[in-house]
């Protein structure tokens, strides 16, 4: 009798070794093989630093999200289109968070297309924080036509639709380079060294200084790529610190409800005899 | 169904469950007896059903802001995002869930492969489930449609085409799916409501599966029949409640940890692109749940034939009880099936991976060999091996720790006890 | 088993399902929040109107919250008749006083408080509104003063930002 449940407890301590080698094998099975990264064809290193955002408890930089802003108004938005954030984004928590007023006066500063009017016709006007951000073209066509022929991507979520993520955006704006021996370039066409396929249709948009920053920062175009991609990180992703804050607090509920069904479910199996 | 001669307490809950036998229902389903040696592999089902609650929740109040139209449906996805309040948590719930809900069936499945849980009589039961299992990829695939990006409109353009592989009427199927001659706004708003309504018909037929277990009862790690209720068995208030409770929360925490830290790790950054008919993407993949039909499909290098072995590897599943011979249901006593069920385990994972691969060189060979062996499994191996495998014998019952015996008076004694 | 033992068992359960519950109260709120209205709705929650252009007499209206909105720029023999009128006679007392934060100004909801139809500006007995669709009249300062309506025409929270520009809402 003794040496059948010694037998049954050997089974169950099998059993259970069974289950963590699974999980084991599942979790390395995830994140080594990073299905994201299976989509890239490049096996190039991306540049790295280290961004405010990643992690659990990731955050944004205010700093960094507020001069990402003027490199994009400044360098990018002439091109690039960000249509689904609204001035009003720039003053809600966990953006840039600048002041209402000051969202006021950057919304104000553009001019937005509105109506038709009484008399039928569309006018301009000054923007609200309603308002979203104004566009460069009038549509994917005159995108097209204005960069020959190559429509500069809306950049709302570029990061989450690039398979290397702010990595990969980050070493791209860095990654301008003379093309290797051998390959010659098409007008207006230019080499990249991170660029997927490495042929790329907007030249070098950062240079050292292109920006004068308003809180004093030397605008290298490391500092520059690194403040845009974060900022570009929080258009795609509005609610991440939100996201990061609620997760800790569901992960931790869990964790004490877990342990708490736990010694209640051996406390009622204790009133069977066998072991679970 | 089984006798049940319960009386509610109260005088109002006589009238009512004499009008309509709720009551009497929750009675059985509290008490019903369990096997008591159920392990954690046992848990999944309970973990599924909170998963078909949980996307048809989150999938009706996303249903509240989602606007199924071609020129619409990605912005309303950002809207939903941005602006609806937890719009983003609401969206990434039913993204990620979907996800949790294949690896739950999936473990939910190979538990039934290991324990033998589609052997007679629960025969039906396994049936159902690979219905449910089909509608669930139906409806995945539909899902994955309705936000519009590149992966949602070019999934749906390979997926529909392969129907143009039916001889004769292939063409106009094909044409009749998409509305249109490709896939567009018609398609759009089809997959939109078919996608609502799957759920509903998986949620009918649970009841089903459920019901019919609820007639042999649960199977049991050690795969012996038993007696119900007996020393062999618990009721399944509080006893299975607290422990599948338990189970589901482990499972919750590792969802969490998906919605909350990684909610796009298992997606495909294409499909933060609008769709674009003109722009073919270089690689098109599927979530990863489909990826070992994915690769089935794309080893055979006939259109037809390949469809035909995607599906004959789902459909052959359904002739499982007749095509596994033995007359032992759990692999815990047949040391060979267990050898080879890890292996068809490893399989499936190979398939899966060469799913994600372009379809070429090694990964194509790769992929052929696997699904050669995955037919092998199911159409060779397990015939002969219920026939010349030596199983170890089988104990008579849960609680009386004899496992002795010779296999064949075990067998007549278990057959005697089944016969109870 | 010694008398403890039950009590630690029920504070356990108890325990449990109190933790239990909270988790679930927190789980359905975001269900039942994302039902109320979205950041974008309320970020068109107030509106600015450009009243340098209503002449003295004249009304305009403005679409806010989905509703229009009367604005008008009442002459001063409007506002003596406003002011005139005795609490007795009206069906729903309010002195135009209170009606008005700038007598020249009246902003009101021009929703007719029967059944919501819109009034007809200029019209009706008492030199204000009429609503056709059971015949409320309105007089200069959006008083319901004769028919069905129950109540005078909702005044909103608005407020003069300068003197050209009116913010509703």
């Amino acid at each position: 009798m003794g040496r059948q449940i010694w037998l049954l407890q050997e089974v169950k301590k099998v059993q259970i070794t069974k289950v963590k080698n699974l999980f084991k094998i599942l979790f390395i099975f995830l994140f080594t093989f990073n299905f994201t990264s299976l989509n890239s064809a490049e096996k190039v290193e991306y540049l790295k630093t280290d961004w405010s955002f990643k992690g659990l408890f990731g955050k944004f930089d205010r700093g960094a999200l507020q001069r990402g802003y003027q490199v994009y108004t400044e360098v990018c938005a002439s091109c690039h289109s960000m249509k689904y954030l609204s001035y009003r984004n720039l003053a809600e928590k966990g953006g840039p968070e600048f002041t209402e007023a000051e969202a006021k006066v950057i919304a104000a500063s553009f001019e937005v297309t509105d109506g038709p009017n009484a008399d039928g016709e569309m006018f301009q006007r000054p923007g609200k924080l309603s308002d979203k951000f104004v566009m460069p073209y009038e549509n994917v066509e005159a995108a097209k036509a204005a960069n020959g022929g190559a429509y500069p991507p809306d950049m709302s979520v570029l990061i989450k639709a690039r398979g290397g993520g702010a990595d990969y955006i980050y070493s791209l704006l860095q990654g301008y380079e003379e093309p290797p021996i051998g390959i010659t370039l098409d007008d207006g066409v230019y080499y990249n060294k991170y660029m997927y396929g490495n042929m790329i249709k907007m030249s070098a948009p950062l240079s050292d200084g292109a920006v004068e920053y308003s809180d004093g920062t030397q605008a290298s175009v490391q500092q520059m790529s690194k403040d845009v991609t974060t900022f570009l990180m929080w258009a795609a992703e509005p609610h991440l610190e939100a996201r990061h804050q609620m997760g800790f607090k569901a992960i931790v509920y869990l964790i004490i409800l877990t342990v708490l069904v736990y010694f209640s479910m051996k406390k009622i199996w204790s009133r069977v005899e066998s072991e679970v | 169904m089984s006798d049940h001669d319960y009386t509610p307490n109260s005088k109002v809950g006589k009238w009512f469950n004499d009008r309509l036998p709720l009551l009497t229902l929750a009675n059985h389903l509290t008490d019903y007896p369990t096997p008591k040696n159920l392990n954690y592999w046992w848990t999944f089902g309970g973990i599924l059903t909170f998963c078909l609650i949980t996307q048809i929740v989150t999938g009706l109040t996303l249903a509240m802001h989602y606007i199924a139209h071609a020129d619409m449906a990605f912005d309303s996805v950002e809207h939903i995002m941005r602006d609806v309040n937890y719009g983003w948590l609401i969206r990434y719930i039913h993204a990620n869930g979907a996800s949790m809900f294949f690896l739950a069936v999936y473990i939910h499945i190979f538990r039934s492969l290991f324990y033998g849980s589609y052997k007679a009589p629960r025969e039906i039961i396994w049936i159902i489930g690979i219905v449910i299992y089909l509608l669930m990829m139906a409806a995945a695939f539909m899902g994955y449609v309705l936000p519009w990006g590149q992966m949602s409109f070019w999934g749906a353009t390979v997926i529909t085409n392969l129907f143009s592989a039916i001889p004769l009427v292939g063409e106009g199927i094909v044409t009749w799916l998409w509305g249109g001659y490709s896939v567009d706004n018609p398609t759009l708003t089809r997959f939109f409501t078919l996608h609502y309504l799957i759920p509903f018909l998986i949620l009918g037929l649970v009841v089903l599966h459920i019901w019919a277990l609820h007639v042999p009862g649960n199977n049991n790690p050690v795969g012996i029949d038993i007696k119900k209720p007996s020393k062999d068995t618990v009721p399944f208030h509080p006893y299975i409640v607290i422990k599948d409770g338990f189970a589901l929360l482990m499972f919750m925490i590792v969802f969490a940890f998906f919605v909350f830290y990684t909610p796009n790790i298992l997606g495909h950054a294409d499909n933060y692109i609008e769709a674009d008919p003109l722009v073919t993407p270089a690689h098109i993949v599927p979530e990863w749940y489909l990826l070992p039909f994915y690769a089935i499909l794309r080893s055979v290098p006939d259109k037809l034939l390949g469809v035909v072995a995607m599906l004959s590897a789902i459909l052959i599943l359904a002739a499982l009880p007749w095509l596994d011979t033995s007359k032992i249901r759990s692999a815990v006593f047949r040391p060979l099936y267990k050898q080879f069920y890890w292996i068809l385990v490893a399989d499936v994972l190979i398939l899966g991976y060469m799913g994600a691969m372009p379809a070429e060189g090694l990964y194509l060979l790769i992929a052929r060999v696997a699904t050669a062996y995955y037919f092998l499994h199911f159409l060779v191996i397990l015939p002969v091996l219920g026939l010349k495998e030596k199983t170890l014998p089988v104990p008579l019952s849960i609680t009386e720790p004899v496992l002795g015996g010779s296999p064949n008076m075990a067998a007549a004694r278990s057959k005697e006890s089944s016969n109870n | 088993m010694s008398e403890k033992k039950p009590e630690r068992r029920d504070f356990l359960f108890t325990a449990t399902y109190a933790i239990g519950a909270v988790g679930a109260g927190a789980v359905a709120w975001p269900l039942i929040d994302q039902m109320n209205p979205d950041a974008s709705v309320k970020a068109l929650a107030s509106t600015e109107v450009d009243v340098s252009n209503v002449k003295p007499g004249k009304t305009i209206t403005v679409l806010w919250r989905g509703k229009p909105v009367f604005i008008r720029r009442r002459t001063q023999d409007e506002i003596a008749e406003a002011r005139a009128v005795k609490m007795e006679d009206l069906i729903h007392p309010e002195k135009d006083e209170d009606r008005v934060q700038n007598p020249e100004w009246l902003v009101m909801l021009g929703v007719c408080t029967h059944l919501g139809c819109v009034p007809l500006n200029d019209k009706g007995d008492y030199d204000g509104w009429f609503c056709p669709c059971h015949g409320s009249h309105y007089d200069t300062s959006g008083r319901i003063r004769k028919g069905p309506a129950p109540w005078n025409m909702e005044v909103p929270k608005y407020e003069f930002v300068n003197a050209n520009t009116i913010k509703i809402g």
